[in-house]
């Protein structure tokens, strides 16, 4: 493999002991930072006071089916790879409020809800999950319609991408090219080497914001050994994935294959719980809601994630377009690796591995389009 | 996702549970311009939002109309709605008929039950430029003489010289002395040049299908058959992602699409 690691833009190192400089330099020019951190015994991503939020010492083993946190050996700040959370719980969050609606003297006004995006600053952002947002950016941003919260909260954040060192086993960025090193869309990454030779961030700027952060910071220049040490850790988390996508033949593959026997066999499976598309980073999909006051003056109408599992999502009048879960699986899969790209020109996924870590019966989608792509044995 | 303020100015009963309103804006542009075969989505205060078919003349753009069926919990608030009352609209949404491109050919144009709203507005734009068409079929099947929609016009229709009107009904009484039996029936009567010919169809899943299917054995080629689609919608905007048909966003691809592009995911089951 080539060199995984971006080399234009300015770079330095950052001792880990500065690793707090940067948190505050962050609220000094007015960011909120967030990221991972664990509450109740849960990796979520929340507010962050400084470096000692982060899960420092904890790794994550991800596999289908399976969650666990753990302890390291090593005191390393980014020991871990995904929670079920993504960024999607700021830029798209789960419940917002979009339009209010007031009856005053026969008379009806609508306004548009005010939602209060504060700049955030998103720490330990993975290649995957940047290119979650470059996906996210396609269907909201590119208009013709544009997604007005989405819009300011991502003009507003800063990113602070953080490169995987090491890799779960439901990972599988390397074979879509998206990961496991930041190659674009943040405004610093960081490469985090802990071992015999000291703690150390390689920190690289992807933007001119990112340069002018990165001057401000104590560092030290970057030695050809640390250059080599964090290439070969990204290189290796690339290396030890064992699960793959391939993306031939999509999306007609699937257009195709819509009575393949394999829907039957995955719908046997699929409890329709709807977690895959809820833990997705690039799943968009949403209901309506409305909520008033007892005398029905005033209203709120609110935008509620929503996922292709529910079987509310295709009612119409009368009954239901998807009422099997066969159905709505191969709904979902065939958005996600199939009419995505007629619709966006990507594929919907990202090779994060969430939705077969958080699927009861461990459902593997990677598995399921390999199935799939055999052809239904022979009578 | 703004709704801009209506104002009701008409109610009318149409049938037992449907009905038309007619709404101008309560301010703004005085005016509403849309192509038939669009929609809007039509709010109402403490209830929701719902797509509704535009269906009145796009030659009048100062009022907008809509018929509705009261069937659920949007609809059913919408039926209460009277001279007055403000409700929120937003649009238009959505790919028209083909009423331009069409101009010189033959039209089939069938529909079952409310079906005949959205295409109302094709009637009226053909027969304001009745001379740039060929012959003109409609089709129209409900379920009883009591629910024939628009029933005054269709009378008028139906005496003109320049048009063929067809009306069939699921079931009737002894004083019905019209057609009997589903809308594919009358398709073999039509008088059409299937070469220069297009159909325009919109009604219940079922009764678009085998509409499609009697029209290709009648000759004529899934590029000149239109239908328009149903599916959930909550924006209308091609972001909730309820309206997916395959590849296609219903609510911005459609819900007009040509049977050539839609009909390999038209006839798959559950998709
Ligand atoms: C493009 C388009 C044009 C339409 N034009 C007309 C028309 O001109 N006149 C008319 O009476 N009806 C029309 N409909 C159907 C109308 O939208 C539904 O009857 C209406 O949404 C039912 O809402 P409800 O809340 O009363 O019913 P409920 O059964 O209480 O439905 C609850 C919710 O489900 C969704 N829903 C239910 N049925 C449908 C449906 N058929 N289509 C889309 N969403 C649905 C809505 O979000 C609705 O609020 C059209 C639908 C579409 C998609
Ligand atoms: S896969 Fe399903 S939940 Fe996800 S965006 Fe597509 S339709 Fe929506
Ligand atoms: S489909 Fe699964 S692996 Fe792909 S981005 Fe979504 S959650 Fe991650
Ligand atoms: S109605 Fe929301 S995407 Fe079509």
């Amino acid at each position: 493999m080539s060199s995984p690691l971006l080399l234009s833009g300015a770079t330095a190192i950052l001792p880990a002991a500065a690793f707090h400089d940067l948190f505050a330099l962050l609220r000094q020019e007015g960011f909120q930072p967030v990221g991972p951190t664990i509450r109740n015994g849960h990796l979520v991503l929340d507010c962050l006071d400084g470096p000692d939020g982060l899960p420092r010492g904890w790794t994550t083993e991800a596999e289908a089916g399976r969650f666990r946190l753990q302890h390291r050996q090593d005191t390393a700040y980014w020991g871990f790879n995904l929670g079920q959370e993504s960024w999607k719980k700021f830029l798209f969050p789960a419940r917002l409020p979009v339009v209010t609606a007031a009856k005053h003297h026969g008379a009806i006004s609508y306004a548009p809800a005010a939602n209060h995006v504060p700049p955030y600053a998103f720490i330990g952002v993975r290649a995957c999950e940047l290119a979650a947002i470059w996906i996210q950016d396609r269907i909201l941003l590119s208009g013709p319609v544009i997604d007005p919260h989405y819009a300011a909260c991502r003009q507003a954040a800063l990113i602070v991408a953080v490169n995987c060192t090491e890799a779960d086993d439901a990972c599988f960025c390397a074979s879509l090219g998206t990961g496991p090193a930041a190659t674009a869309g943040f405004d610093l990454a960081l490469t985090e080497l802990c071992g015999e030779g000291g703690h150390f961030f390689l920190v690289q700027a992807g933007s001119e914001r990112g340069e002018r952060l990165l001057a401000h910071l104590p560092q030290q220049p970057v030695q050809e050994g640390q250059w080599q040490q964090a290439q070969t850790l990204v290189a290796a988390a690339a290396r030890s994935q064992t699960r793959s996508l391939a993306t031939d033949g999509l999306p007609g593959l699937l257009y195709d294959r819509t009575e393949h026997p394999q829907w039957d066999d995955v719908a046997a499976r699929c409890l329709s719980c709807g977690n895959c598309a809820l833990v997705c980073p690039t799943c968009f999909c949403f209901s309506m809601a409305e909520e008033t006051d007892l005398e029905n003056v005033t209203a709120s109408r609110w935008r509620l994630w929503d996922v292709c599992h529910n079987l509310d999502h295709s009612y119409i009048h009368g009954g239901w377009l998807r009422p099997s879960s066969k159905a709505r699986y191969r709904q979902w899969l065939t958005h996600k690796l199939g009419a995505w790209l007629d619709q966006f020109g990507c594929l919907g996924c990202t090779g994060c591995g969430r939705c077969l870590v958080w699927c009861p019966a461990a459902i593997d989608l990677t598995a399921e389009l390999q199935a799939l792509r055999k052809f239904p044995p022979k009578e | 996702m703004l709704p801009r303020p209506f104002r009701v100015v008409q109610y009318r009963r149409e049938l037992r549970d449907t009905f038309t309103l007619t709404l101008e804006p309560w301010d703004g542009p005085a005016e509403f311009s849309f192509r038939p075969g669009q929609f809007n989505m039509l709010y109402q205060l403490g209830a929701g939002e719902v797509p509704i078919s535009i269906s009145g003349d796009p030659a009048r753009p100062g009022q907008l109309v809509h018929t509705i069926r009261a069937v659920g919990n949007v609809t059913g608030v919408l039926q209460r709605c009277r001279p007055g009352d403000v409700i929120g609209v937003r649009g238009p949404f959505g790919t028209p008929w083909p009423v331009a491109e069409l101009v010189g050919r033959d039209l089939i144009i069938l529909t079952g039950g409310l079906g005949l709203a959205p295409l109302r507005p094709v009637i009226y734009s053909v027969l304001a430029n009745r001379p740039a068409y060929g012959n003109v079929e409609i089709i129209y099947g409900a379920r009883s003489p009591q629910d024939l929609l628009y029933r005054r016009e269709l009378e008028r229709w139906r005496g003109r010289f320049d048009l063929r009107v067809h009306v069939t009904v699921d079931s009737a009484g002894a004083d019905w002395h019209g057609n009997v039996g589903v809308v594919t029936t009358l398709i073999p009567r039509t008088r059409i040049d299937v070469l220069h010919a297009a159909a325009l169809i919109c009604g219940p899943g079922v009764m678009m299908r085998f509409a499609v299917q009697e029209l290709m054995k009648k000759g004529l080629q899934p590029r000149d058959i239109y239908v328009s689609l149903e599916r959930n919608m909550q924006c209308g905007l091609g972001l909730c992602g309820h309206c997916q048909l395959g590849p296609f966003f219903v609510c911005k691809d459609g819900p007009v699409f040509s049977y050539e592009r839609i009909g390999p995911w038209f006839e798959k089951r559950e998709v």
